[in-house]
């Protein structure tokens, strides 16, 4: 099996649907000639031509609703944020167009809206955001988060065929930092389905992207202390695998629900619900909440450090939810 | 799938006595129409706002008209003539405004929210939010560009959805982009209460063509065969590769925003000024003059209208409301709803022959 970095899983499987089907395109800012802000598109303009490698103006309102209008026409295009955080600027398109056409009057829209997302690379509240949580509340979209290079694979190449539109979250901090066996040709993981990336027996962390690497590590300190974590990598945030989350909650009884998001209305709400609704006789202590707090993402490294989630705080949720 | 046999539109001057009398009948099922979703509202039977376009039928019928078989075209609120011009048929115009099952969108969205998929004419469903159609209509002539058709799509706009940031996106790009579409920019001088000059320092909007590298032309929008003519050379440029052209139509609201305001904002003098040039007896008197027609021929037309619009205001009374958990489905592909029935295709299969 090749070893792949995160970045070039996500890159192979647009480069591989592209290649497999010509409906398949991508537009953005810089994608084409310089390759993409992160050069997760370079070298698709020599091998693709401006016709399915289009750069655009600044304009994500017309990204997106170009992208929307081909997929109408029988496309299946890429979008690309070069931040996500720009896709606060197309917000309408996607909740008020892509989301509801279906639904409306029967126009499908496949698309991939997709970007780099997430903190730890000290690029400030407009370079460094997770929002997973604004996009969770609106019936029609999908929403993929992958923390494994096989993942960024399947899940892209899922994305790719989906009929409905998905925003893909592709975390920054991993694109170079994981490496690892990619299984070679055809991967396709299934949207709206968990893995369990670690067994245990005596607490569940639930968690998704980056914040899965602090799970593990912080699970393995916890072995060491003789406490079994179970991690659950939900890898799509919507629609979330309620029967994976469930399954693990009942199975230990106690869950901590970890992301980058921010708190409040963050994604572990609605999991800390689902479980409190439906698996609430299986509990035997407080769901607990880990997430950073409810400030915008700050820049200086000591600030951005203090504000995001590691192994050691998490140790500590661990520890203290283990004594319960 | 098979390329639609594109037939360029004759230009004003030469189009048929048959076609000049079809312009008619729909300017006037565009107004009767609307007249009869008045009598509706008035009797509490539409559900929410009635939006009319009084006064602006020429601007959709004119522009409308020249579109050929395979184009795309995505009607705003005012825009209802290009619907039936389209193929759109007046009963589903009615179910859909008193929330019926029997609607193209089976009661999820209202008035002229519809649209359809079809390889002779797409109509991708309009939103409330102004502007966001301009990019949509970009990318999907862009997308018929890449299949190596030569699709050319319409929308329109007000003087009011200029102003929204999704307009200036979505129409820099598909000038960058030298995409086939024609954007009407329909200045009915209000944007509800708003007039242009709070809008906009320049009110000319023609002015924007400059600005954004396309093509730019002025019209009279209550003379429908000027829109017709400014309209068809728009798209003929569009689909010979010479990218989007901007029209501004010269028009006026005259009814409120919605049938519950009153528009005392609006002078009475204009009000009385734009009654003159209002676009349907102005063409009547044309076709009168120019011996197209006589009034007993085109009273004809109106009275074959009005029988044909009670059948359809009575089937679409007579027709059920939704089941209320049908609207659990559609949200994804998983639960699928049959899509609307592309109503181009009856009205080409119409049309066909004389093409």
């Amino acid at each position: 099996m090749p070893v792949l970095t995160y970045l070039e899983a996500i890159r192979l499987a647009m480069l591989e649907e592209m290649e497999k089907d010509e409906r398949v395109f991508i537009l953005g800012e810089d994608v084409g000639i310089y390759g993409g802000a992160f050069r997760v598109t370079a070298g698709f303009l020599e091998k693709f031509g401006e016709g399915r490698v289009i750069d655009t103006p600044v304009s994500e309102t017309a990204i997106v609703g170009a992208a929307i209008g081909a997929s109408l026409m029988g496309m299946r295009p890429i979008a690309e944020m070069q931040f996500i955080d720009f896709i606060g600027c197309c917000f309408n398109q996607l909740v008020n167009y892509a989301a509801k056409s279906r639904f409306r009057w029967g126009g499908g829209v496949p698309i991939v809206v997709r970007g780099p997302c997430g903190g730890g690379v000290h690029g400030g509240p407009f370079h460094s955001q997770n929002p997973e949580a604004f996009f969770m509340n609106v019936p029609g979209l999908k929403i993929v988060a992958p923390g494994t290079a096989a993942d960024a694979k399947g899940l892209m190449t899922a994305a790719i065929r989906d009929p409905d539109p998905v925003i893909y979250l592709e975390h920054k901090f991993l694109y170079r930092r994981i490496k690892e066996d990619v299984p070679e040709g055809e991967l396709v993981v299934p949207i709206g389905k968990a893995r369990l990336a670690r067994w245990g027996k005596d607490l569940s962390i639930v968690t998704y992207a980056a914040m899965l690497h602090v799970a593990l590590e912080a699970a393995e300190a916890a072995a060491k202390e003789g406490i079994e974590v179970e991690v659950l990598d939900l890898r799509t945030l919507l629609p979330l695998d309620e029967e994976a989350i469930l399954t693990t909650a009942a199975k230990t009884g106690k869950v901590i629900v970890l992301h980058e998001a921010t708190r409040t209305g963050g994604p572990g709400g609605e999991i800390a619900a689902l479980i409190s609704e439906r698996a609430f006789e299986y509990l035997d202590a407080p769901i607990v909440r880990m997430a950073p707090p409810d400030t915008p993402v700050p820049y200086s490294p000591p600030l951005e450090e203090y504000f995001l989630p590691n192994a050691e705080k998490v140790g500590k949720a661990i520890r203290a939810l283990h004594e319960y | 799938m098979s390329a639609p046999v594109l037939t360029p539109r004759p230009p004003a001057g030469q189009l048929s006595r048959e076609q000049l009398l079809e312009l008619y009948r729909f300017m006037k099922l565009n107004r009767m129409v609307e007249e009869k979703l008045t009598n509706l509202y008035r009797q509490g039977k539409v559900v929410g706002g009635l939006y009319r376009s009084l006064g602006q039928e020429a601007c959709s019928v004119g522009s409308a008209y020249a579109l050929e078989r395979g184009d795309i075209f995505t009607p705003m609120i005012r825009n209802l003539g290009a619907i039936f011009v389209r193929g759109g048929r007046p009963r589903d115009v009615f179910a859909q405004y008193m929330a019926k099952a029997s609607g193209p969108t089976r009661g999820r969205d209202l008035n002229v929210h519809f649209g359809w998929l079809s390889e002779d004419g797409s109509m991708p469903s309009v939103i409330s939010m102004l502007g966001d159609m301009i990019p949509i209509l970009t990318g999907a002539v862009i997308a018929e560009r890449m299949k190596g058709k030569k699709t050319v799509a319409l929308n329109w706009i007000g003087d009011g959805g200029t102003s929204t940031g999704a307009f200036h996106e979505g129409f820099n790009l598909a000038c960058v982009q030298k995409a086939p579409l024609v954007l009407i920019v329909e200045n009915n001088k209000y944007a509800y209460s708003t007039p242009t000059s709070k809008q906009t320092a320049n009110t000319r909007f023609v002015d924007r063509a400059a600005a954004y590298g396309c093509f730019g032309e002025q019209v009279d929008g209550n003379d429908v065969l000027a829109v017709y003519e400014a309209t068809r050379r728009a798209i003929e440029r569009a689909r010979a590769g010479r990218g989007p052209t901007l029209i501004e139509a010269d028009t006026m609201r005259m009814r409120g925003h919605a049938e519950h305001d009153d528009m005392k904002y609006v002078p009475t003098a204009m009000l009385e000024q734009w009654a003159a040039r209002d676009p349907i007896p102005r063409y009547e008197k044309r076709l009168i003059a120019a011996h197209v027609a006589t009034q007993e021929e085109l009273d004809q037309v109106v009275a074959r209208i009005d029988a044909a619009l009670q059948d359809d205001l009575a089937a679409a009374e007579a027709s059920s409301m939704p089941d209320p958990e049908s609207g659990l489905d559609g949200v994804y592909a998983d639960r699928p709803v049959a899509p609307p029935t592309p109503l181009i295709v009856v009205e080409w299969e119409a049309r066909k022959d004389r093409r």
